[in-house]
């Protein structure tokens, strides 16, 4: 150091650093407009609707998630039979597609196809295109109403009417698989047919020394699925669906919810869940049932193919049962959602896309084989038929069955943006442990989820 | 160290100007400027890197804002809920809780661990000691999250041995349970500061003039004194650095309880950091977020700037 060579004292020392603070100063006045003020508009300028893919050479941008190799598998089906259009994906975990998805759509290069969080948020903010003229030009209104409902958004940031925002790369449905071996061990001669009859066989299992049900509860609460299969049961779908579609006056504040919760309570003061439940996440679980530590796990059919190649012939799937025998089937079932970015550079290519995975026989073939869902689409295209036998076939079936039931609802983890990360999953990991009452968990996640409302 | 400044800082009525004054004050005018232009590239990328997201950050604090959308103005609407929300409240005690894990264990384990291999310095033994203690530091601490999230889970080494020794009754989900969780993430901490405070309590133990421990013996003290007499004592910079150094670790904590809890169960883990990150990205509330990470820089200030000025008292 030299200090003190130099005789430097004729400023005041309190402005010697003027520099070093106008600087930064300087630096923030571009800055300095309120945020958000400057936020993109509408987009490069609208596109003409055309159902043409055309032959010029086209590059979609799609941000997919990542462990699902359906989009990817979609993709290249599609560029071989149009080899004009190639796909840039990019991949992430949900949960970060779900933290970057504003970002991402409101940046400088927006995706064209992009997989969907919650939606509501992104409506507001004006980040999605507006697919009702794409669903008049091809005709959507042939699929089932019931497929497209939840995907539409209102003015008010309802869900369940208003313009149509996405659609379903395949329609998944929720249920119980089942480890056969154990389940021999447990008595369990056939799927359960009432909710009792469920409980039963959780408590045959737990005396067999069987571990009754193997669910994951930690960074994102794995026991909502059998919480909400129970609510499920419990009311009118329609109801819960309400709820998740942010109608007036709906409320998670049931006697069906508070049912639910006492049924969770109960199950795992019984020890039917893992003990390290709250420590175990979705990748531990599915590894713990394919090695047989668990009797039941609760999960969708997203999960079946994996499951066929991991333990062929080993496991079974059923819809979770009403309360009473041949009650009508209600099940989370919601489509793996993707739609178009408001700002998309080529609308008409993502949107021509989107409705031949529905309609071309090899799209929907692979939608059944790589995805392990059903299709979707117009209502009279049959189904491709998946592998006698295999646990595929049977998610398949009891996704048919459900549509024909109408038993479909929307997940409560989606009700909106951030109900999930913020009241569930803490809630419930205190609910299994005894640190939350059922009464206390049902008036939780309502206090946040209006908390979430009146932002 | 700096050459003694005081001269300097004398009013330059005081010196002789060898130049007529006007030329004198135009030279000296110039060479502060000078001065100023060696720092301003540093100076420039300090800025924009540094200043301005700090002074952005401020900015958002004071508007609700989800991130994309516009935004509307809030005063101190986001700072009152930080400092009333009891949830938010309870977030920022879990990082002093981690103080004790982050800071205190490592510090006090390391002086002993420190004057251990001290001792041993000289032998193969000693390299050995410090290598071993300083790999957690080169150990990306994501991996460390997952190493031991296996080490404390309910079939991992920790419950093992309890089961091997008869203790069985105690094995649990170390991580996963809420009395246990955020002891078990302190713990995780602990061990990877251990390293680092003992490393640099061992460079500045052997800065010591081993005069004073020969005077310290002659005197007839033994090991236990003469740590309290003339270890500690000479220690006091190296200790307010490691007390700097891990307290900014505990408050900042996120990778660590990211990846071994992800702030859970319930809430029982969820430090500012994580909750900073949570609010921003997840829930979009950006103004929030901006807040709480004020708060929790003011926080970080209000701990370590007396650390600094006690470790240097008396030098």
């Amino acid at each position: 150091m030299y200090e003190g060579t130099t005789p430097r004292t004729a400023v005041p020392r309190p402005l010697r650093v003027l520099p070093a603070v106008l600087l930064p100063l300087a630096l923030l006045g571009a800055a300095c407009s309120a945020p958000g003020s400057g936020a993109p508009a509408a987009g490069p300028g609208e596109t003409a609707v055309s159902t043409s893919l055309g032959t010029g050479k086209v590059t979609l941008q799609m941000y997919a998630e990542t462990g699902f190799p359906l989009a990817k598998a979609l993709a290249d089906e599609f560029t071989r039979q149009h080899p004009n259009v190639t796909f840039k994906v990019r991949e992430d975990q949900f949960t970060v597609l779900v933290e970057n998805a504003p970002r991402v759509l409101a940046g400088d290069n927006p995706p064209d196809v992009i997989r969907l969080p919650t939606m509501v948020d992104l409506v507001k903010d004006g980040l999605l295109k507006d697919l009702d003229p794409y669903a008049d030009a091809y005709g959507w209104d042939t699929f089932p109403a019931a497929q497209l409902a939840q995907l539409r958004v209102d003015k008010a940031g309802q869900r369940g009417a208003g313009p149509l925002y996405g659609v379903g790369l395949g329609y998944s449905v929720t249920g119980v698989f089942y480890h056969k071996d154990l389940a021999k061990k447990a008595g369990m001669t056939r799927p359960p047919a009432t909710v009792a009859e469920f409980e039963d066989l959780l408590a045959r299992a737990k005396r067999a020394g069987v571990q009754p049900i193997v669910q994951f509860n930690k960074n994102t609460a794995g026991v909502n699925f059998p919480y909400q299969a129970l609510q499920n049961q419990f009311t009118d779908p329609a109801g819960v669906n309400a709820w998740i579609f942010q109608k007036n006056g709906a409320t998670f504040d049931t006697p069906a919810s508070l049912k639910a919760a006492r049924t969770i309570e109960k199950w795992a003061k019984a020890g039917y869940f893992t003990k390290d439940a709250n420590a175990m996440d979705y990748t531990t679980m599915v590894g713990d049932f394919t090695e047989g530590r668990g009797l039941f796990m609760f999960n969708g059919d997203w999960e079946s193919a994996n499951l066929d190649t991991k333990m062929p012939g080993d496991a079974g799937f059923f819809l979770f049962p009403g309360e009473r025998p041949g009650a009508r089937h209600v099940a989370m079932s919601s489509p793996n959602t993707f739609g178009v970015g408001a700002r998309s550079k080529h609308p008409n290519e993502a949107a021509f896309f989107l409705n031949w995975l529905h309609t071309d026989p090899k799209a929907r073939r692979i939608l059944v084989d790589v995805g392990g869902s059903s299709p979707g689409g117009p209502a009279d295209l049959p189904v491709p038929q998946a592998e006698q036998g295999t646990l595929l076939a049977s998610t398949l079936a009891a996704s048919q069955r459900l549509a024909a039931e109408n038993g479909a609802v929307d997940f409560t983890a989606n009700a909106t943006g951030s109900i999930f990360a913020s009241a569930i999953t803490p809630e419930l990991q205190k609910l299994i442990v005894g640190q939350q009452t059922p009464e206390g968990y049902v008036k939780a996640v309502q206090k946040e989820y209006e908390k979430e409302l009146s932002r | 160290m700096t050459a003694p400044t005081a001269p300097a800082r004398k009013a330059p009525s005081t010196q002789s100007p060898p130049h007529p004054p006007g030329a004198a004050s135009r030279t000296r005018r110039r060479t502060r400027w000078n001065g100023w232009l060696f720092v301003l590239p540093a100076l420039a990328v300090y800025g924009f890197f540094v200043l301005r997201p700090l002074l952005t950050t401020f900015q958002y604090s004071l508007y609700h804002w989800d991130g994309i959308g516009p935004s509307q103005w809030a005063g101190l609407d986001n700072y009152r809920t930080v400092l009333t929300d009891p949830d938010l409240l309870g977030i920022i005690g879990h990082a002093f809780v981690l103080i004790v894990f982050f800071s205190f264990v490592p510090v006090v384990l390391g002086l002993l661990v420190a004057s251990l291999i001290h001792r041993v310095s000289t032998g193969p033994l000693g390299t050995a000691a410090r290598t071993v203690l300083f790999l957690p530091q080169v150990i990306p601490l994501v991996a460390a999250g997952i190493a031991w999230s296996w080490v404390l889970s309910t079939t991992g080494m920790v419950n093992q041995v309890l089961d091997a020794v008869g203790l069985g009754r105690y094995s649990r989900a170390w991580l996963g349970e809420f009395d246990t969780a955020l002891p078990a993430v302190g713990i995780i901490g602990a061990w990877v500061m251990l390293g680092l405070c003992t490393i640099l309590l061992v460079t500045g133990m052997s800065k010591i003039d081993p005069a004073l421990f020969e005077a310290a013996r002659i005197d007839g003290a033994g090991a236990v004194r003469e740590f309290f007499a003339v270890t500690l004592p000479s220690l006091r910079r190296e200790i307010g650095i490691c007390l700097t150094v891990t307290i900014i670790a505990a408050l900042a904590s996120f990778d660590i309880v990211y990846i071994s809890t992800s702030g859970g169960p319930g809430t029982a883990t969820t430090v500012p950091g994580l909750e900073i990150y949570r609010l921003a990205f997840a829930q979009r509330q950006v103004g929030l977020a901006s807040a709480l990470a004020v708060v929790l820089m003011l926080l970080v200030l209000i701990c370590v700037l007396p650390i600094q000025r006690l470790s240097r008292e008396g030098k």
